[in-house]
């Protein structure tokens, strides 16, 4: 190990800042804590931390807490706090990042819905290249309260009356191609 | 004649199906033609970026490597496709690493994506292509006394493209006086509908959907206008389910503007999709 990594410290601040924005630097380190972000967010009151909080706790290095919370799953990637951030943070990606650091790290808090969600998502793309809305179904309806859960059914019912449900699932045509170029950017993506 | 190579996207199937057959015809009406590219791909919607921001990338890299081949802008009516695509170009001209590894990735399906495409959501060529004066001139049914909440939604306005004012918008209302109806100021008209937290958190996309529903009916809205087919979905299919967790009683048909310019071009409401709601959208026809 050379000198420089020795003294360089990978605090969870700069594994999230450094590792996770490929696409997009991120400043979040430049966060002033004004609170504008979680006054602009329409979820902020069912988030175990606002976006302010959550960003003061990460820039901490408060990496268990963190993992714990809801708050990067229930981000509805509005856009609302990115667009007004006094110091160009995109909380947006910020809440993905950390969406995928805790899929990566197989951690989250127990009861959501979220990551099984994702996961049922990104499988049915990688398999046919299209959606189908009722392979979805089983990735959250059982964890519905029972009202929830017949309304939901009762809903599906009327769309598909309607015919605004697919009966049979979609996929596009060159689908060898299109997994073939799946693997070429994760190596195991698009197997069975 | 106007011509656009267009990306439905998967909603627009099935789910959004009045979205897709109204698009057709009000384009065919205004003398444009949008020409569905071929064996597009799922966009990745709000949830692939979740797992890998590269294959997110890569997804929608393959469908503009395709249109890109028509040498046509390409228009997505689905404000979730439209900002994925629209960003993809943007990162993919800012980052030749990125282009490069997903150009090498594309290869497999003798695709190249060389950044030379304009992204565009399909109410802007409405109104910048078609434009406000030429779409008054074809109206022969004008929606005379419908008061339309025009909701524009998050993805269409945030992240900030380069031209739009995302604070105060009023492209959505400009359409709707063109066609002749009233459109009605409401303050949440560019605030979230929860998109898939509908799923993943109910209770606080069940709120988002009430307040917004609220929001129109306080000023005595009687349709609301969409632009996005996830906004459609969470807006009306999930009424009952806002009238059964609050106790309201909300009633109110969310229509696609395609739909409502249609109307007012004269063209019949079978012909549009509608009929296929779940709120009925009969009291909006029967004022027009
Ligand atoms: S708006 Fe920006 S600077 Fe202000 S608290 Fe949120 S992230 Fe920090
Ligand atoms: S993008 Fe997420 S964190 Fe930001 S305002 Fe919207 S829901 Fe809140």
């Amino acid at each position: 190990m050379t000198e420089a990594s020795e003294t360089y410290t990978f605090t969870f601040m700069r594994e999230v800042s450094g590792l996770l924005h490929a696409a997009d630097g991120n400043p979040f380190p430049m966060c002033v804590q004004c609170g504008t972000c979680s006054g602009s967010c329409p979820v902020a009151a069912y988030m175990d931390y606002t976006p302010r909080q959550i960003i003061a706790m990460v820039n901490a290095g408060l990496k268990d807490q963190v993992m714990e919370s809801n708050t990067f799953w229930y981000c509805a990637s509005c856009y609302q706090c990115t667009v007004r951030c006094p110091q160009g943070i995109s909380i947006t990606e910020l809440m993905y990042a950390l969406q995928r650091y805790s899929i990566w790290k197989n951690k989250y808090k127990e009861g959501l819905i979220g990551p099984s969600f994702s996961e049922a998502f990104a499988k049915m793309i990688v398999r046919t290249g299209r959606t189908f809305e009722p392979i979805l179904a089983p990735s959250y309806i059982f964890s519905f309260k029972l009202g929830e859960f017949f309304r939901e059914i009762q809903n599906a019912t009327e769309l598909m009356i309607k015919g605004r449900l697919p009966l049979l699932p979609a996929q596009i045509k060159r689908l060898d191609n299109f997994k073939r170029m799946v693997r070429r950017i994760i190596p195991m993506g698009g197997v069975e | 004649m106007k011509e656009f190579a267009y990306f439905p996207g998967c909603s627009l199937e099935k789910l959004a199906i009045g979205y897709h057959v109204s698009a057709l015809e009000t384009a065919k009406k205004l003398g444009m033609k949008l020409h569905e590219i071929e064996d597009w791909n799922c966009c990745g919607s709000t949830t692939y970026f979740h797992i890998d921001e590269l294959l997110a990338y890569t997804l929608s890299a393959r469908n503009l490597a395709i249109a890109e081949k028509t040498g046509l802008d390409l228009v997505a009516p689905c404000s979730a496709c439209y900002k994925n695509m629209y960003f993809t170009v943007a990162h993919m001209k800012k980052d030749p690493d990125l282009a490069e590894h997903i150009n090498y990735a594309l290869e497999e399906d003798g695709l190249h994506f060389s950044g030379q495409i304009n992204v565009r959501h399909l109410i802007e060529v409405y109104m910048e292509d078609i434009g406000t004066e030429e779409i008054k001139n074809n109206v022969t049914h004008p929606l005379e006394g419908v008061r339309v909440a025009p909701y524009y939604g998050c993805q269409i306005l945030r992240p900030k493209k380069d031209h739009m004012d995302i604070e105060h918008p009023l492209f959505f209302e400009e359409l709707l006086t063109a066609i002749g109806a009233t459109p009605v100021d409401y303050p949440l008209k560019t605030r979230c509908c929860g998109g898939s937290l509908i799923i993943s958190s109910r209770p606080a996309a069940l709120t988002m959907v009430k307040n917004l529903l609220q929001s129109a009916v306080d000023r005595q809205a009687s349709v609301i206008a969409t632009a996005c087919p996830m906004c459609q979905v969470n807006l009306e299919c999930y009424q009952q389910s806002v009238n059964q967790e609050f106790g309201t009683n909300y009633s109110i048909p969310v229509l696609y503007f395609t739909q409502l310019v249609g109307l007012a071009l004269g063209i019949a409401p079978k012909k549009l999709g509608i009929g296929k709601e779940l709120v009925s959208a009969l009291p909006v026809l029967a004022t027009s």
